[in-house]
């Protein structure tokens, strides 16, 4: 073992229980930025989940509502002049609403309620039994209502909305159950167009004649090619803003905003973890001086100094970090489905490997100032 | 005997606000392998900037300092350093040990720093530690050792990787007079037996009966030097006194 390694390890070994209150440190602060982070993740994917995952390449708005799905209105001759569109492989309408899932025992919590063309891009694909009929009073629910409600398929689901001034209630039966597919941070449950017309919210005895959606989503034959199909579209086709995926989920309200505010506080955390690391290795180092100028005397050099107080900190970040991350871990497994919390494999290697990086560079400061002691301190002479 | 040290008209000059001042002023010495000199002198003489200077620790304003035939003055900072874990051993006033190790492992650092950390060394380290009353204490921590067993472990560590020179500032300061007899006798036996160079800055002139030859400063001068061992005696008794 080479003298650095050996002094670190020593000095670790024999002053074992301070170090190891430090790395709970470390670990608390990996804790809070691993559960910010999978926050984040939740929160995003809970709003962006459904666009994220669309089987289509561009999504269509009205033109002039701002990327507002909710104020996006379109209608069938738009779709067909979309449809008409050179380069456009197919495409659907897409419609969207909250309702109230009543479960058998009373329970209930509010879902996405999402309309679409069975067989066109927006019906999501199925894990579990089959896509959806036209006609039939179906549904297909997503992975977060079946695990909030352990339905599944050939189970039917009440839905309650308000009609008018009165509630009513609706019942349709699962065909399907798809991968996690949450809109607006709420779970999904997807049906033709022509149930969402019965079910979602509004006002009873108004018959359209025309398919009014809020969206069409639009697969390209060349799908690398969006962005001069959105123009394409938007010079072709009256009254519409083309965009792909990523842009429409970050319009969604409060998606970024939402996002800016975690990405601040996990960067403060990390922050906070910078100057935790650095002002413990610091004040080490102001108690270490006599014997880190001892050890100059007598000849170590600062390469051995430096090398055996980088690889102490890198060591007990390591240590701190493992403990933060398997608690973190732990702590995850006792959450309930409802928890907006997505530990992600990406965020989780993001997150380790920026503590990884901030423990070397809260310590440097200290590095730097054990490099800066005098051999002379030995002496007395030092300053 | 062939000199291990050799320093000539050593000066250091420091720059103060009411000027310069000089903490040596023309030092010449030279200490021969198996001597042990005593550099003794009041508070200000200049004593301890020697003892950093021949240590290799300081650089001096004029002179060379010249240590086993090797130039100092010549040496490049990490080259300094090299010479100083190769050529050169110390005890210090306080502060001597590395707190997280063993007294085994404070001595045999020396010989991991030198990469020469293999059997013999060891062995070499254990009997050093036996010889000088710590056989049972090796595998205690310094916090675990008296102030007399910690300056021994430090005269084993300074001691261990065979030094060319071997300096020693103040070792007895926090020592009684009973354990300061003990520390600087061994450390006289050892330096005459391993036929090192010793050179033992002190303010305790008792501790002078110990030694070959006495080196007095004052005001940063060489002030006299006493050879003969009966006026060494009278010397250190009249101190002690």
């Amino acid at each position: 073992m080479t003298t650095p390694f050996y002094l670190t390890l020593k000095e670790i070994w024999r002053n074992r229980g301070r170090f190891l209150l430090f790395s709970l440190v470390i670990a608390l602060i990996t804790v809070l930025v691993l559960f910010i982070a999978a926050l984040a993740d939740g929160l995003g994917n809970g709003n962006r989940e459904y666009i994220e995952k669309l089987n289509g390449d561009l999504l269509v708005y009205k033109a002039n509502v701002d990327l507002s799905i909710g104020a996006s209105r379109l209608d069938r001759s738009q779709l067909r002049a979309v449809l008409r569109v050179p380069g456009v492989k197919d495409a659907g309408q897409a419609s969207f609403s909250s309702v109230v899932l009543v479960q058998d025992n009373g329970n209930k919590f509010n879902v996405a309620l999402i309309g679409v063309e069975p067989g066109k891009p927006g019906e999501p694909p199925v894990v579990v039994g089959r896509g959806l009929d036209a006609r039939g009073a179906e549904a297909i629910i997503d992975r977060n209502v079946a695990l909030r409600t352990g339905y599944t398929v050939g189970d039917s689901i009440r839905l309650k909305s308000i009609q008018g001034t009165r509630e009513e209630f609706y019942t349709v039966q699962i065909v399907g159950v798809s991968d996690g597919r949450q809109y607006s941070l709420q779970p999904s449950v997807i049906v033709s167009h022509a149930t969402f017309d019965r079910v979602r919210p509004g006002t009873p005895n108004v018959n359209t004649t025309d398919l009014v959606s809020n969206l069409i989503i639009v697969q390209l034959d060349e799908p690398a090619n969006w962005k001069a199909m959105a123009t394409v579209l938007e010079n072709q086709v009256e009254g519409i803003q083309a965009v792909d995926r990523q842009t429409a989920y970050q319009n969604t309200p409060g998606y970024s905003a939402q996002q800016s505010t975690l990405d601040t506080q996990r960067f403060f955390s990390l922050l906070i973890g910078v100057l935790v690391i650095g002002g413990f290795f610091q004040i080490q180092t102001l108690q270490k001086v006599p014997q880190i100028g001892m050890l100059k005397a007598v000849g170590a050099s600062n390469g051995l100094i430096a090398i055996a107080a980088l690889t102490q900190i890198v060591l007990v970040t390591i240590l701190g970090v493992s403990i933060g991350a398997a608690v973190t871990v732990l702590l995850s497994l006792t959450f309930p489905a409802t928890v907006p919390i997505v530990f992600s494999p990406m965020a989780i290697v993001i997150g380790v490997a920026s503590l990884m990086l901030v423990g070397p560079i809260g310590g440097l400061v200290s590095v730097r100032y054990a490099l800066r002691v005098e051999p002379l301190t030995a002496l007395g002479l030092a300053g | 005997m062939a000199n291990a040290l050799e320093a000539k008209s050593v000066t250091k000059i420091y720059k103060a606000d009411i000027g310069t001042i000089k903490a040596v002023d023309g030092v010449s010495l030279s200490v021969a392998s198996g001597e042990f000199v005593a550099l003794v002198g009041p508070s200000g003489s200049g004593k301890t900037t020697m003892l950093a200077i021949l240590a290799a620790l300081l650089r001096p304003s004029d002179g060379s300092v010249m240590i086993d035939g090797a130039e100092l003055s010549k040496m490049s900072e990490a080259q300094r350093a090299r010479f100083r874990r190769e050529k050169i051993g110390f005890t210090f006033q306080s502060n001597n040990l590395v707190p997280y190790l063993t007294a085994l492992e404070n001595v045999e650092l020396m010989l991991r720093l030198n990469g020469k950390y293999d059997r013999a060394g060891r062995e070499r380290a254990r009997e050093l530690l036996a010889r000088l009353g710590l056989g049972e204490r090796m595998n205690n921590l310094p916090r675990q050792l008296s102030g007399g067993q910690q300056q021994r472990v430090a005269i084993a560590r300074a001691l261990i990787h065979l030094p060319a020179l071997v300096l020693a500032d103040e070792p007895t300061a926090a020592l009684d007079t009973e354990r300061a007899h003990q520390v600087v006798k061994t450390f006289a036996n050892l330096i005459h037996e391993q036929q090192r160079a010793g050179i033992m800055v002190t303010h305790d002139l008792r501790m002078t009966q110990y030694a070959d030859r006495i080196i007095q400063m004052r005001d940063g001068k060489l002030l006299r030097v006493i050879s003969d061992a009966a006026e060494i005696r009278a010397f250190a008794m009249s101190e002690g006194t």
